[in-house]
């Protein structure tokens, strides 16, 4: 077995390895009958989670070795390091604070966010030259460890949203959790909508005009929004249903579009399929399994992944960016889209801690500001590669 | 000034919330930290009497307490928030793609975004990053930070001098953590006070009233990281001057040598050769990313140079040149010079560097030449005296020829990249021209009446790169600013300011603890040192209170 396949089935063990540590991370709450049955899960559950942990370390050290670069040079690699940073983040966590529901929740996370990555062309690409530089790997890294950690605050966070809501009546807050919750079904639709149709060989061209060229774009999902003026040019492929507008613009900006527009349409049959079967909100369904965690250690925790992930994220953000930037532009800060969003960032967690000081930010109020943390996060990772075009060539 | 003293004697300045010494809350005051009607003190800056809290009469006084806010703050702080995100949904003027169909930003916003791009346009947000109003944002940002820091830090830093092991009773019991233990012995608190000092907190026994405490220095972290900021923001006003900061651009052809721009004549480059190289298309390891990347994924472009520096120039004269660098600039490696970086920034493939023309006769099949002559195209003549007699005056010269909207000939840069001509040839002895358009693929005869035509035999290109030139004497001071910044952040988010006090009270004890972050931790030290004694673990008032 040559090294990148190798680093490809390590990647797969890790992720179902995690799968299976969710489950004795949901034991530990389904677990009524007493407390040691509840620890041993709790035990397995974290070795398991280590395991994973290893095996995807295993996958980045042998494709390090086969690619002759760090793999954080193109989405699918960038995000799977960003799953794996969760996982870290959340080992880290889990040794200071021993909390086995975190890891009920923070496991999915990074799954949805392998599994999401593993949709993008998962060759080895080779590094432009503007990529050709050990700053790069340093950069790339921290932030993702910083955003790893952030995205920790989140889970508690959510956690915290779910088991104290009041889910008695319909309020604005009910409706965001569902809000968060709904979001994250919708990575879920992404996922089966690209697997079908990959497994389907989907496949449809479009020719369309960019300023003076004429370009083509590969669908691999059936057309309901075209790309702007383009003409269809494979045969007993469905025509598109209408066309991406004029304004969204860049590289395959339609084929774009039209993916967003599948993994709504399944995410919400998946949401509504699921509302049909419980019967409930999805957040009311889940808190019943909540009772016993702490409100008040959650909270602690969401606060203190912020303070403990802020000063990486700012090192590998900002600083790093920025020693990177000089050397290769000879511009240590340029306002392209990406830095912008990490300043955004920045801002927002530093208002975050600010907020944090004073009294009536605490509880609540904070695991909401955590949920829009981890939405601009993902706001940078996903939509500012997608849709605002910047330097990084990610995408 | 109103001094306050204490019953425990000691004098508090003006507007103290609780006394810096045994922490009684002062009556009257309360409000300020909004301790009134709560159980929990509010223990922020420790109820030290800060300016902002305490005057608010004159002008200043209020300008104060509007920056100390850390309400105020954080809206600063939201504002350049939003103000990013809005200046990041259209490209700025300087990210405009090379592709658009115009990059003016006048037509560019509306032709491609329609009317919210003409808003974004018109609101100024193209440059929004150097606008005055975002630049004023930032500067708020900075004086509240200064403001704040001072507001705070000063009597912070005192009342932690000044504090007494020995604390009011209701200062105590007023804690977050909190508990009472009727009856304990002497070797019990002894061996409490072993296990604190094992766990790296200093204490402090003034008659039995204990003051266990750790990590005092992470209280400075925001302070000193504040500090980092402003010198950051003070950086950033040093490179906006010449002096700190010069930035240039200038193209240079294979072959050829240039003044670098913004030294004053001081140095020269020569660009000996371009180099553009792409990854191997048949690379087992890349082959299927290039395939869908369209063949071609460039791996280095690489300019190879000389410097050189000028001796005294000598004005109206050629300098006298010396070598000082010969060197490759690429991607990431920037050569420098003197106080001069320049990176490896553009280029352009395939300039023509000259043409070679030749006259035949229309009708001659084998179209011999009867004369010839060469254009440089990097300094074109206007007129052409050939040896057989013929003379060519270039009637029009497009060095990047295309048809404009009107169909009208003309250039699209000034670059030599697809040059046409129109060529006005005067056959030996005639003083009537004969009319020619030449260009690459093209040879078109005005009148269809020439007797000689005029043809392209021979030419020569270059490569033309784009070098950025950098001085800037800010970095410094942006290095020590960011360092400051991160030690001082993790000063204050990795090591906490914990406390922890205990009061005798008859038979027993009363037992409290403060920290500023990390509540839990604080609480696992307790439960560890208080284990094998009678004493009671500190229950968590703020969850009780819930
Ligand atoms: C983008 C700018 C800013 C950044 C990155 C920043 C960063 C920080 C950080 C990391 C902390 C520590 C928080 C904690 O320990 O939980 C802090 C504390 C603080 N900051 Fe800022 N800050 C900024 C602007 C401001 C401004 C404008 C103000 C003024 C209102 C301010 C006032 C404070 C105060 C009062 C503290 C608490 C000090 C203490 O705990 O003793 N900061 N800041």
């Amino acid at each position: 077995m040559d090294l990148f396949s190798f680093s490809s089935t390590m990647l797969y063990t890790a992720f179902v390895v995690y799968l299976i540590a969710t489950i004795f991370f949901g034991a530990t709450i389904r677990d009524k009958r007493g407390k040691a049955k509840k620890g041993t899960a709790g035990k397995i559950g974290i070795t398991l989670t280590i395991i994973g942990f290893l095996a995807q370390i295993a996958y980045f050290i042998t494709r390090w070795m086969a690619s002759g670069h760090a793999p954080v040079s193109n989405l699918f690699e960038f995000m799977t390091f960003f799953g794996m940073t969760i996982v870290f983040a959340f080992i880290i966590i889990y040794f200071i604070y021993k909390l086995s529901v975190l890891g009920l929740f923070a496991l999915p996370v990074a799954l949805l966010i392998i599994a999401y990555a593993s949709m993008f062309p998962t060759d080895i690409a080779p590094l432009i030259p503007s990529l050709q530089s050990h700053w790069l790997y340093i950069h790339v890294t921290t932030v993702s460890l910083g955003q790893g950690i952030l995205s920790i605050s989140f889970v508690a966070g959510l956690i915290y949203l779910i088991r104290q809501i009041d889910q008695s009546v319909k309020s604005k807050r009910t409706t965001w959790l569902e809000v968060i919750l709904y979001s994250l079904i919708l990575f879920v639709g992404f996922i089966i909508t690209t697997t079908v149709f990959n497994m389907m060989n989907y496949s449809a061209s479009f020719e369309y005009p960019s300023g003076n060229n004429v370009l083509t774009s590969e669908y691999t999902m059936p057309a309901i929004a075209g790309p702007t003026d383009g003409t269809l040019i494979t045969e007993d492929a469905m025509q598109p249903w209408f066309e991406t507008p004029g304004w969204m613009h860049g590289v395959d900006a339609g084929k774009k579009f039209n993916t967003l527009i599948w993994s709504f349409i399944t995410g919400s049959i998946l949401y509504v399929l699921l509302r049909l079967i419980l019967r409930k909100r999805i957040g009311a369904a889940i808190q019943p399994l909540l009772k016993s965690t702490k409100p008040d250690l959650l909270d602690e925790i969401a606060y203190r992944a912020v303070a403990i992930g802020f000063p990486v994220f700012t090192l590998g953000g900002l600083i790093f960016a920025a020693i990177w930037a000089e050397e290769a532009w000879g511009r240590f800060w340029g306002w392209d889209p990406k830095e912008v969003w990490a300043l955004i960032t920045w801002f927002f967690y530093a208002a975050f801690l600010h907020l944090r000081l004073s009294r009536g930010w605490h509880g609540e109020k904070s695991a909401w500001l955590a949920a829009g943390g981890f939405a601009i996060i993902m706001f940078n990772l996903i939509a500012v590669n997608l849709i605002l075009a910047g330097l990084h060539s990610y995408a | 000034m109103n001094k306050i003293k204490c019953e425990c004697g000691h004098v508090n300045p003006e507007g103290t919330v609780l006394c810096e010494a045994c922490g009684k809350p002062i009556e009257g005051n309360q409000h300020i930290d909004g301790n009134d009607g709560k159980k929990l003190l509010n223990m922020r800056y420790d109820g030290t009497a800060r300016r902002s809290q305490t005057y608010n009469k004159s002008i200043i006084d209020k300008t104060w307490s509007f920056f100390s806010s850390v309400k105020v703050g954080v809206w600063l702080i939201v504002l350049a928030l939003i103000a990013s995100a809005v200046g990041s949904i259209f490209p700025q003027e300087m990210y405009i793609p090379a592709d658009a169909v115009s990059r003016d930003p006048e037509i560019f916003y509306e032709e491609r975004y329609g009317i919210f791009g003409l808003i974004f346009y018109q609101l100024g947000f193209h440059n929004l990053y150097s606008s005055w109003w975002y630049m004023i944002l930032i500067a708020l940002i900075g004086v509240s930070l200064v403001i704040c820091s001072l507001d705070r830090f000063v009597p912070l830093y005192k009342a932690l001098r000044k504090q007494k092991a020995k604390r009011h009773d209701t200062f105590l019991s007023r804690q977050r953590l909190f508990s009472e233990t009727e009856v304990v012995s002497d070797e019990e608190i002894q061996k409490l006070e072993k296990k604190l000092k094992k766990r790296g907190y200093k204490v402090r026994n003034e008659e039995g009233h204990i003051l266990a405490e750790k990590g005092r220095f992470s209280r400075w972290g925001p302070y000193v990281n504040h500090i980092g900021l402003i010198i950051i923001l003070l950086a950033a006003l040093l490179r906006s001057t010449p002096f700190f900061y010069t930035s240039e651009y200038v193209w240079i052809r294979e072959g050829a040598q240039e003044v670098v721009p913004g030294t004053k004549g001081e140095y020269y480059i020569e660009n000996k050769d371009f180099i553009i190289e792409n990854y191997d298309e048949n690379d087992e390891r890349f082959g299927e990313a290039i395939k869908q990347e369209g063949g071609m994924v460039p791996n280095n472009y690489q300019t190879n140079v000389a410097v050189y520096q000028a001796k005294e120039a000598v004005p109206g004269a050629e300098p006298e040149l010396e070598k000082i660098v010969e060197d490759n600039i690429q991607m990431n490696q920037p050569i420098e010079f003197g106080s001069y970086t320049v990176y490896q920034s553009g280029y352009q493939l395939n300039e023509f560097t000259n043409m070679t023309f030749k006259i035949h006769e229309t009708d001659d099949q084998n179209e011999e030449a009867l004369d010839s002559f060469t254009i440089d195209l990097t300094s074109p003549e206007s007129e052409y005296n050939l040896d057989n007699g013929f003379r060519v005056e270039v009637g029009q010269y497009y060095p990047d020829y295309y048809l404009d909207d009107n169909g009208e000939p003309a250039s699209e840069t000034n670059f030599p990249r697809n040059p046409a001509f129109v060529l006005l040839v005067y056959p030996p002895d005639s003083e009537k021209p004969e009319i020619s358009f030449l260009g690459i693929g093209k040879n078109i005869d005005a009148t269809g009446e020439n007797q000689y035509k005029v043809g392209i035999t021979d030419f020569e290109m270059h490569d033309v790169s784009g070098l950025s030139v950098r001085k800037d004497y800010s970095l410094p001071f942006f290095v020590v600013g960011a360092a400051i910044f991160m030690i001082g952040v993790i000063q204050g988010m990795y090591w906490q300011h914990r406390r922890i006090w205990i009061r005798p009270k008859k038979e027993g004890i009363m037992l409290a603890a403060h920290t500023n972050k990390n509540w839990f931790g604080v609480k696992k030290d307790i439960e560890n040192t208080i284990s094998g004694t009678n004493i009671k673990m500190v229950d968590d008032q703020q969850e009780l209170e819930e």
